[in-house]
């Protein structure tokens, strides 16, 4: 949308964290969290599959629960603290849920990937996955055109223990 | 989207003066940010209800719960006290949208959560619920998903959500605020048959704000069921759902609740077939003829027959199943 100076003026101020660090932006009240990540911070891991919140390519943690970007608006995320899949590992170190997927080759495009590894973490957060059924079931939120669905429940099953906080 | 102002009230009476024709509330925004980018939605002033003090789930002196608006469709299913008195809430909750859509969803945005029938969705097509007066190309076009029950010949929509079918099961009460105060709507009454007016989905004035929803004391803990049958094992509306629940004595049914998701324009309620279910002992055939008996007045279109016998196998199998579970100890998934 390009923006004419009736439209400037309905910027707002927006301060949060994303990975870590705190930032002060100036946002549209329409432009989404996804694309504030992807066009405004050269955020680009979190992906745009449909836009509509229903293949959880955008999904990101925000207060360390998951949700897609897609569908929220920017403004609405004042004094949140946002982790994107750039934010996920610790230095050198990949989180676990990031490893698992490597070895468990839970992919093949990789498009869908960055969502589905944010979306695990969430899913270990929530603490609600006791087995491969409820781990197919909480990840239903997030489509993989690949196919390489049996790998990701692999990779998660493999994670979830290692990740702390995480109830088995 | 069009471009809209944005704020955010710091009250209820606040939220309630920036109401009008042009604004728009939001909560969760999985309904409302989707509708305004398919352009079905442009309002001039979205109200960002989210710093209301409504995210608190908490017991009634009455022995009930009130569930704040803002209480995420998550937060909800996953509570102790749902767990425990509601299971049925919590199945209907965990069977709908995604774990991600149900961090977003609010209690309140899901009862105000619009149609999916395709021409609502699409611009480029006339539909009376989006344009009244337009037409509802559905009646003769695409309506697999449609209504088979309470239609009109101005909309057969259907509503979708799974959580307001146990809430209509269960009898919840609609809290709400508005410039003249406080009122409450029973959650039969508060969404609508299409009618000649299907623009309006349920009773709630455009300046009103749902502030929550009370659960009365109720004893159907121990033997409920929600079944939601769906094109896909997951992440998909229902064609058909029912909630089931009853309240048994020495085999004998005290007290019967049965609502249908997927088949109209409001959860369907139908009393008369719930008091032919009680006092009665429970059986195959009982839950049989309360089917039929339910879906007597059925009026498929030319896609959807299908959904008849559908929603008679679900019908039994969800009453049968309610009738065998134990939810006593209050365990859920
Ligand atoms: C891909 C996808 C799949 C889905 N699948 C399912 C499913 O299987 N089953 C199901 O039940 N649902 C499903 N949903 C719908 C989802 O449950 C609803 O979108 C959600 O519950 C709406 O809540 P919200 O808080 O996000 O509402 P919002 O989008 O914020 O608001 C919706 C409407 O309610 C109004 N509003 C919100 N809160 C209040 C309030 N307190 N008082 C007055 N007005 C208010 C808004 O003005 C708006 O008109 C799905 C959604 C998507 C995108
Ligand atoms: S069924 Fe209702 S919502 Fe669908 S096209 Fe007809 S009027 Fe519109
Ligand atoms: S891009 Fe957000 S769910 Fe598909
Ligand atoms: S790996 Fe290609 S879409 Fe999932």
């Amino acid at each position: 949308m390009t923006a004419t100076p009736d439209q400037g003026a309905l910027q707002r101020p927006l301060q949060m964290t994303i990975n870590g660090e705190h930032k002060t932006l100036t946002v549209h009240p329409w432009t989404t969290l996804l694309d504030l990540l992807r066009e405004q911070l050269d955020l680009a891991g979190t992906k745009k599959g449909c836009d509509h919140g229903q293949c959880g390519a955008c999904t990101v943690l925000r207060d360390g629960k998951r949700i897609n970007a897609c569908l929220t608006l920017a403004v609405m995320c004042e004094g949140a603290e946002l982790v994107t899949i750039e934010g996920l590992a610790d230095g050198d170190r990949l989180h676990p849920m990031q490893q698992a997927f490597i070895t468990q080759d839970a992919f093949q495009c990789g498009y869908c990937t960055p969502g589905q590894i944010c979306s695990a973490v969430g899913l270990a957060n929530e603490g609600r996955a006791h087995n491969r059924d409820d781990i197919r079931e909480l990840m239903s939120g997030n489509l993989c055109r690949c196919g390489a669905y049996s790998n990701i429940v692999a990779a998660v099953e493999e994670a979830l223990p290692l990740i702390k906080g995480a109830r088995p | 989207m069009t471009p809209f102002s944005y704020h955010k009230p710091a009250s209820l009476d606040e939220a309630v003066s920036l109401a009008g024709p042009s604004s728009r509330f939001i909560a969760g925004g999985t309904n409302l940010v989707d509708l305004m980018k398919e352009n079905v939605e442009r309002p001039e002033h979205l109200i960002d209800i989210t710093g209301l003090a409504l995210k608190a789930i908490e017991e009634t002196p009455e022995g009930g719960v009130m569930i704040g608006a803002l209480v995420s469709n998550a937060d909800l299913a996953w509570h102790p006290l749902v767990e425990a008195r509601y299971p049925l809430l919590a199945q209907a909750i965990l069977a709908g949208a995604s774990p991600q859509l149900r961090n977003m969803a609010s209690t309140g945005g899901n009862l105000l959560q619009r149609t999916r029938c395709y021409y609502f969705y699409d611009t480029g097509t006339p539909c009376n619920k989006r344009e009244p007066g337009s037409g509802c190309p559905a009646r003769q076009g695409l309506n697999r998903m449609h209504a088979i029950l309470g239609a009109s010949d101005d909309c057969v929509a259907t509503h979708p959500s799974d959580m307001c079918v146990a809430l209509a099961a269960l009898a919840a009460v609609v809290h709400v605020h508005g410039p003249a105060g406080a009122r409450q709507i029973p959650f039969a009454d508060f969404h609508r048959l299409p009618g000649d007016t299907p623009q309006r989905d349920n009773q709630l004035a455009q300046d009103e704000l749902i502030t929550g929803i009370e659960l009365p004391a109720e004893p159907f803990a121990a033997h409920c069921r929600y079944i939601k049958v769906r094109d896909r094992a997951s992440y998909a509306f229902a064609l058909v759902s029912v909630a089931a629940a009853l309240q048994i004595e020495k085999g004998v049914i005290r007290e019967a609740r049965l609502a249908l998701g997927g088949v109209a324009h409001k959860p369907w309620r139908d009393p008369a077939v719930e008091a032919l279910l009680q006092g009665k002992p429970a059986s195959t055939e009982l839950f049989t003829h309360a089917a039929d008996a339910l879906l007597q007045a059925a009026k498929p279109l030319a896609q959807n027959g299908f959904k008849v016998s559908l929603a008679r196998n679900a019908i039994i199998r969800a009453l049968s199943e309610a009738c065998a579970a134990d939810n006593s100890l209050g365990e859920m998934q």
